[in-house]
């Protein structure tokens, strides 16, 4: 049941994807339209899919790398229906879905056998949900950022063309940029602390630096940093763009350093 | 019974020959009474603006009506002699004229296409025209429509969307770089036409607070006070501009008065937020290396106008999509206008009797049993005779009255009385080969109401 519904997800975002990709370049206002349906109707399957596979373990579906890749996925699709519904930003979409669609494809070429977290504590799940949630934070952000330079460029070099009308304005992708990380930055505090906790009960130290975790405080750091430089010293607008698309690098690093880990030896 | 239009606009008449045709509002009734006193005449509407002085009329006759037309414009204004008015007019009838009149409503014919103006325009002619019974039935109609008509143009095409003067595309520009410009600042510098302009659309478009300052600090008052403004001392200006979130530059100097670290201080005290510099000085009052300093976003006269020639090229683009709308609505009011003519009406009304009649007479002679053939004939002959007696008077009234002054609302008054509907669809002529009227001349270089040109920023 669940495969199936995860199926039937990755193809409407797949053709999702394609509507908001072609409104990226052509004038008409239906192709959001049918690319914004498409996405709710994955939506609703990605969630069927989810609930199905929770019932069928008994637990939340978190336990492994490709579920928490496919719960990111869920989430981030989740945030924009929610900005597009109170802000109708339709080219938000033509940025967050590809996005969506590529974690979940990712999810899905993993190999299922990786067991990515000894489930030695029940409430492991909470480490995975928290760190996932500020990870959707900080890739919100992310694509704020790409948005706002282009947008930014746009202006700079007065190229006024399809994507500049279709871009929101500045100040919204900066605010929107803040917004995600501020969101984004205490759930992955959470996360970190509880997958702490869970690393002393499954190995008795609470920090072993592997490349996990090693990056997972990297990129805390980092953010950290960006929250504060904006704070205290102005770094928003291009340089918090440039910022945050250099952060979810790291976030990535981070995801590759977990499945990385789930190959080696467990220290 | 035809609908025409004679006119003149500014594709075909030249401002000196525009103005002597124009009406004064407050002589529109008079004139209009003297057009419908016109024999042949039957109804009418005198739209007169600055750019267009055009006759609609509702005529028993198609040339005698075009005549008589020429002759009330010449007419009304002595100074013009109807040679010297020929050349300039244009006369239009049947589906050629409401296109035309639907065309003028959705503004695919004004100076500016998409401009919104003559829109309230026609709905004053309407107005006057209303008020001294000028108008009927098929003028009301054809305005009413137009007036959707032009709505719809207004709505699904995006015709009126984009800024094609100056002061709107520093609005449109400034709503890229600020989501909400209540809350944002504006630093007006110098007293320029153009830059007051921009700054009362930014006013209307939310902005709130506005800081004044000019060289001559009289008139940075002056300005204050009609802006609701802050005035500012001229050699403290920089120092406001950090406050700024747009600051708009127009005055005579012949030196820049904004230098690149001026912005730089600016954005640095800013922590970084946008600000966005409109100069439209010639020459230049803000150093052009402005633009590359990282979020101040300097645009020049000719930025903004290439911005609006882009967006005259799309409203173009849009008008063509507004033709075909208005084509199909063309047909309907057509279609709505064969419905008025009274043989189609008396034949439809005819029919729909004989319906009654003979559903009546089935129900009944069912009921009856086996009449002899002549009992039949007696029963169907009082059927007959019934109906005929009470359509008769009906279709004398009506013939009689089909080429008096009220004809259409006899017959529009008739379809209603017996429930006909409009022109049923199979009496619906339609000719695919019909075009309608000539199509607008892109490329007007000059805007009726919101001159780009004329509103650039002189001298202070």
């Amino acid at each position: 049941m669940p495969v199936m519904f995860l199926m039937a997800t990755m193809g409407l975002y797949l053709v999702g994807t394609a509507f908001f990709l072609a409104y990226l370049l052509r004038r008409s206002e239906a192709l959001s339209k049918v690319g914004l349906g498409l996405t709710a109707a994955g939506f609703l399957s990605h969630t069927a899919a989810l609930a199905t596979r929770m019932m069928e373990a008994g637990h939340a579906p978190f336990t492994s790398f490709d579920e928490a890749m496919s719960f990111f996925s869920w989430a981030l699709v989740l945030v924009f229906l929610g900005v597009e519904f109170r802000h109708r930003i339709h080219v938000l979409g033509s940025f967050i879905l590809p996005l969506a669609l590529l974690s979940l494809l990712s999810a899905a070429a993993l190999p299922k056998a990786v067991p990515t977290l000894e489930p030695v504590l029940k409430t492991v799940w909470v480490h995975v949900a928290l760190s996932m949630l500020g990870t959707v934070g900080f890739a919100v952000a992310f694509v704020a950022g790409i948005m706002y330079l282009i947008q930014d460029g746009l202006l700079k070099s007065k190229r006024f063309n399809v994507l500049y009308a279709k871009l929101p304005a500045l100040d919204f992708l900066d605010r929107l940029n803040q917004q995600s990380i501020l969101l984004g930055f205490p759930l992955l505090t959470l996360g970190i602390i509880t997958g702490a906790i869970s690393a002393e009960f499954a190995r008795g130290s609470y920090l072993s630096w592997n490349p996990e975790q090693t990056w997972a405080l990297v990129t805390w750091v980092f953010y950290f940093v960006v929250l504060v430089g904006r704070i205290t010293v102005g770094w928003r607008a291009k340089r918090a763009a440039y910022l945050t698309i250099i952060g979810f690098a790291g976030v990535i690093l981070t995801f590759i350093g977990v499945v990385v880990k789930g190959h080696a030896p467990v220290a | 019974m035809d609908i025409i239009v004679v006119g003149l606009s500014h594709k075909t008449a030249p401002v000196e020959v525009r103005e002597k045709l124009a009406v004064p509002e407050s002589r529109l009734g008079e004139a209009l009474c003297r057009l419908c006193a016109y024999p042949g005449i039957k109804e009418g509407i005198l739209l007169s603006t600055c750019n267009r002085a055009e006759v609609y009329a509702v005529v028993d006759q198609v040339e005698e009506g075009y005549a008589r037309v020429q002759e009330f414009l010449a007419d009304t204004h002595l100074s013009l002699s109807s040679e010297q008015l020929t050349p300039h007019l244009y006369w239009y009838t049947g589906d050629h004229a409401i296109g035309h009149l639907f065309r003028v409503a959705a503004s695919l014919d004004s100076m500016v296409v998409g401009e919104a103006q003559i829109l309230g325009q026609l709905k004053d002619a309407y107005e006057v025209a209303l008020a001294h019974k000028a108008s009927g039935v098929i003028l009301n109609k054809l305005v009413k429509k137009a007036i959707s008509v032009a709505k719809r143009v207004r709505t699904e095409t995006r015709i009126a969307e984009t800024a094609v003067s100056v002061s709107y595309a520093a609005v449109e520009l400034a709503k890229k770089i600020f989501s909400d410009l209540s809350e944002k600042t504006v630093l007006l510098v110098g007293a320029g036409e153009m830059a007051k302009l921009a700054a009362r659309h930014l006013i209307r478009n939310g902005v709130r607070r506005v800081l004044i300052t000019t060289r001559d600090s009289h008139s940075a008052v002056e300005l204050a006070k009609r802006f609701d403004g802050v005035p500012v001392p001229f050699d403290e200006f920089h120092r406001e501009l950090a406050e700024a979130d747009i600051v708009l530059c127009s005055t005579g100097a012949s030196h820049y008065l904004i230098r690149s670290e001026d912005v730089q201080r600016a954005v640095r005290q800013r922590m970084n937020r946008p600000i966005f510099l409109i100069d439209i000085s010639v020459p230049r009052n803000i150093d052009p290396v402005v633009k590359d300093i990282d979020n101040a976003f300097l645009f020049d006269i000719d930025d903004l106008e290439m911005r609006i020639e882009h967006n005259r090229e799309e409203r173009r683009r849009e008008a063509g999509r507004a033709e075909q709308l208005i084509e199909q609505e063309v047909d309907v009011i057509l279609h709505w206008l064969k419905s008025l003519e009274v043989t189609p009406t008396i034949l439809a009304l005819r029919r729909r009797a004989e319906e009654i009649k003979q559903v009546e007479l089935e129900k009944s002679l069912g009921r009856l049993g086996h009449l002899s053939p002549e009992e039949r004939g007696v029963v169907e002959g009082l059927a007959t005779a019934i109906v005929n007696k009470l359509l008769h008077g009906s279709l004398v009234t009506l013939k009689a009255e089909a080429d008096s002054a009220g004809g259409s609302l006899f017959v529009e008054a008739a379809r209603r009385f017996f429930n006909l509907g409009d022109a049923s669809a199979a009496e619906r002529v339609t000719d695919p080969g019909r075009s309608i009227g000539p199509v607008p001349v892109p490329g007007c270089a000059d805007t009726e109401h919101e001159s780009p040109r004329q509103d650039q920023g002189k001298e202070s």
